[in-house]
């Protein structure tokens, strides 16, 4: 049984096609990593995934899209509640202009969560799983906006994991970053494994290489290959595949 | 040649500006300085007429009164010199047309002795002022100066000159009232304030759910549509929003709440909050639609709602930029004439409730600059009051700077 499993999806962006018929499966407990050239439809695949393209106007999308067995784009589905448990972190830090405590408190407090001690605990277990902790565990009370723009990342990431998602999605979450940043948040990744399923889009494929079990290679709104990453990346099976991981377009 | 010609004519062009820019600044400079020097004019100077005193009894151990005292005693609110500082006396008014009232009953049947005592032209008329002055313990006179000779009986008294406090706290508003103008602003001051913070009350819960409802609710057609309405109405101007007052609003406040007129604080405040709604709806849309769509994507990716998302990330991002909006409304409210002439009533008096006519600083100015005579007291008092709006205007533009500033400042 798959945790994420999507079916000839696809997605209109008005009278855009951005994605053709997606079929993808992703186990409980892995990280799969989506790659391919700028706009073949990383991030729009990913916003899938948690209904974040129903923001965007003129979104048509055909298809289905099974979390835990249950298509989540049923009617009577409950979107916020399907948000809590498929937390996302963007390619650009976002904090909130908040502290860095209320930051992470904000999916708990939205929840309906007033139990102080509780909240107090479940801020500071997700910053210490974040890789967080011990860098701000002294100024809780400051902005968000007073930390580097890795730890930033890391407090997004931070506030994803305090409501106990069992899925994360992340887009690019290390493009903006430095490389000894990077590396903390790939070593996260790593960690994180265990207790979520995750799936990452990246550009960087040494990245892609290092954190995931599988990989999918996006190419103008369609999956060319999906295996393996070891597969994909030292026997890739289709042409477009290699030259691209190989850097010869992209 | 035609690079010298675009030369020249670049050069005239920069002169152009230059001078446009300047003699408008100096304008401007001009202005204020005109605007305040005929409005300080006004302290420091008596508020009885050119020409006349006030005479008492030698007798009388009070001193000085002021514009407002004087103006009670003529009024007959106060008729014991006690409650003025002086013994316990009553007090009797004496002006140059009552004179007769001092004659004895025979005296004023027979106007031979009319003659006699006052003379063919009147030129026994200071001796008689002097002796009803004398004979009466508890006289104020209010007489002229020519009718006081050398051997006059009575003492003036000194009234006291128009100070600033007496300006900003006096509670009456009587600028043409005789013997003595009054020149308390304090009615006008509140009725501006009452009006005005009623008017961004009812209009800032308003404007702000309609700018919610744009920017984050309404479909986007709906919202091409109801924007240009909204700016629309700023554009509308203000004698018609009046009109609109005092044909609706005034008799629906009459009925509802069975007043003897209906013109009142409250109707001022409602032709207000709404003539500072466009402004209160487009600057605060504008500040909602600026939070980034990355915060919202934030919160909702964290299971929040729409409706938390608003309150909890948009709201407080927008802050400044609806509170910006408020103060420009209310400068705006606290600035309009027309509107708030034709609908409250415009009673110079301190209101102690909404639903009593009050009068607001820029009503008073325009109802009341005709009337006055060019350089007098009055004149002088409405420039006063104009002073009093400028500086308020201008605390009100220097607030919204300084929190637009702050915005700025936290977006970037
Ligand atoms: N909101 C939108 N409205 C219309 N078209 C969109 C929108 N978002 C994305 N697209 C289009 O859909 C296609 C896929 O975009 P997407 O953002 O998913 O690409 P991507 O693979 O994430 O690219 P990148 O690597 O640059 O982030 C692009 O052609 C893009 O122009
Ligand atoms: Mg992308």
């Amino acid at each position: 049984m798959y945790k994420i499993e999507s079916k000839d999806v696809n997605l209109y962006y008005g009278e855009h096609h951005a994605l053709k018929n997606i079929s993808l499966q992703m186990k409980a407990n892995t990280v799969t990593a989506l790659i391919g050239p700028s706009g073949c439809g990383k991030s729009t695949y990913l916003r899938l995934l948690n209904r974040m393209n129903d923001l965007i106007e003129n979104v048509r999308i055909e298809g289905t899209v099974l979390i835990d067995n249950k298509d989540i784009y049923a009617r009577g589905i409950k979107i916020d509640e399907l948000r809590k448990k498929v937390g996302m972190v963007f390619q650009k830090p976002n904090p909130f202009p908040k502290t860095i405590f209320e930051n992470v408190a904000y999916g708990l407090r939205v929840n309906g969560i007033s139990n102080k001690s509780y909240i107090e605990e479940r801020v500071t277990r997700s910053l210490q799983n974040a890789a967080l902790w011990e860098e701000v565990k002294d100024k809780l009370k400051k902005s968000a906006f007073e930390l580097s723009g890795g730890q930033q990342q890391r407090l997004c990431i931070a506030r994803a994991l305090a409501i106990e998602p069992s899925i994360v999605l992340m887009d690019e979450p290390a493009s903006a970053l430095d490389p000894i940043s990077t590396a903390k948040i790939e070593e996260l990744i790593y960690e994180l494994k265990d207790k979520y399923t995750i799936v990452i889009v990246t550009h960087n494929m040494q990245q892609a290489a290092r954190v995931s079990d599988r990989t999918a290679f996006f190419y103008i709104g369609e999956v060319v290959e999906y295996n393996d990453t070891k597969e994909i990346f030292t026997n890739p099976k289709n042409q477009r595949t290699q030259n691209y991981i190989t850097g010869r377009f992209g | 040649m035609k690079k010298i010609l675009s030369y020249i004519f670049g050069r005239i062009i920069t002169v152009l500006l230059y001078l446009s820019g300047s003699v408008t600044s100096i304008i401007v400079v001009l202005i204020v300085i005109f605007l305040f020097s005929e409005g300080s004019g006004l302290f420091g100077k008596k508020p009885t007429e050119e020409g006349f005193i006030m005479a008492v009894n030698k007798t009388n151990n009070v001193k000085h009164l002021d514009a407002e005292q004087i103006k009670l005693i003529f009024d007959g609110e106060i008729t014991n010199w006690k409650k003025v500082g002086g013994r316990n006396d009553s007090i009797i008014l004496f002006r140059m047309d009552n004179i007769t009232d001092f004659f004895t009953e025979e005296q004023r049947e027979n106007p031979d002795s009319v003659i006699k005592l006052l003379g063919e032209n009147y030129e026994r008329l200071p001796q008689c002022i002097s002796r009803v002055v004398e004979a009466n313990p508890g006289i104020i006179a209010f007489v002229g100066k020519k009718y006081i000779d050398k051997n006059f009986a009575g003492k003036e008294l000194k009234i006291d000159k128009i100070t600033i406090s007496d300006f900003l706290f006096g509670k009456l508003w009587f600028p043409t009232a005789h013997p003595v103008a009054v020149f308390g602003a304090l009615p006008l001051l509140l009725g501006t304030f009452w009006v005005s913070i009623f008017a961004i009350l009812f209009a800032l819960p308003l404007g702000l759910a309609t700018a919610i409802y744009m920017a984050e609710v309404a479909h986007p057609t709906v919202r091409n549509i109801l924007k240009p309405v909204i700016e629309l109405l700023a554009g509308i101007p203000s004698v018609v929003y009046g009109f609109f007052g005092l044909v609706v609003v005034v008799p629906f406040i009459q009925n509802t709440f069975n007043l003897p007129v209906g013109e009142t604080a409250l109707a001022g405040s409602i032709i207000l909050g709404i003539m500072a709604l466009p402004t209160i709806i487009t600057i605060s849309e504008d500040a909602i639609r600026t939070t980034p769509r990355s915060m919202k994507e934030a919160s909702l990716a964290l299971g929040a709602t729409h409706w938390q998302t608003i309150f909890k990330v948009i709201l407080p991002y927008s802050s400044s930029g609806i509170t910006a909006g408020a103060i420009l409304g209310i400068g705006r409210a606290i600035g309009e004439t027309m509107a708030v002439l034709m609908v409250t009533g415009n009673a110079a008096v301190i209101p102690h409730t909404l639903l009593e006519p009050v009068r607001t600083i820029p009503a008073t100015i325009a109802a009341e600059l005709g009337e006055a005579s060019q350089g007098g007291l009055h004149y002088e008092a409405l420039f006063t009051l104009g002073c009093i709006l400028f500086i308020i205007t201008m605390i009100v533009n220097l607030a919204v700077e300084i929190i637009s500033s702050r915005n700025k400042r936290v977006a970037s």
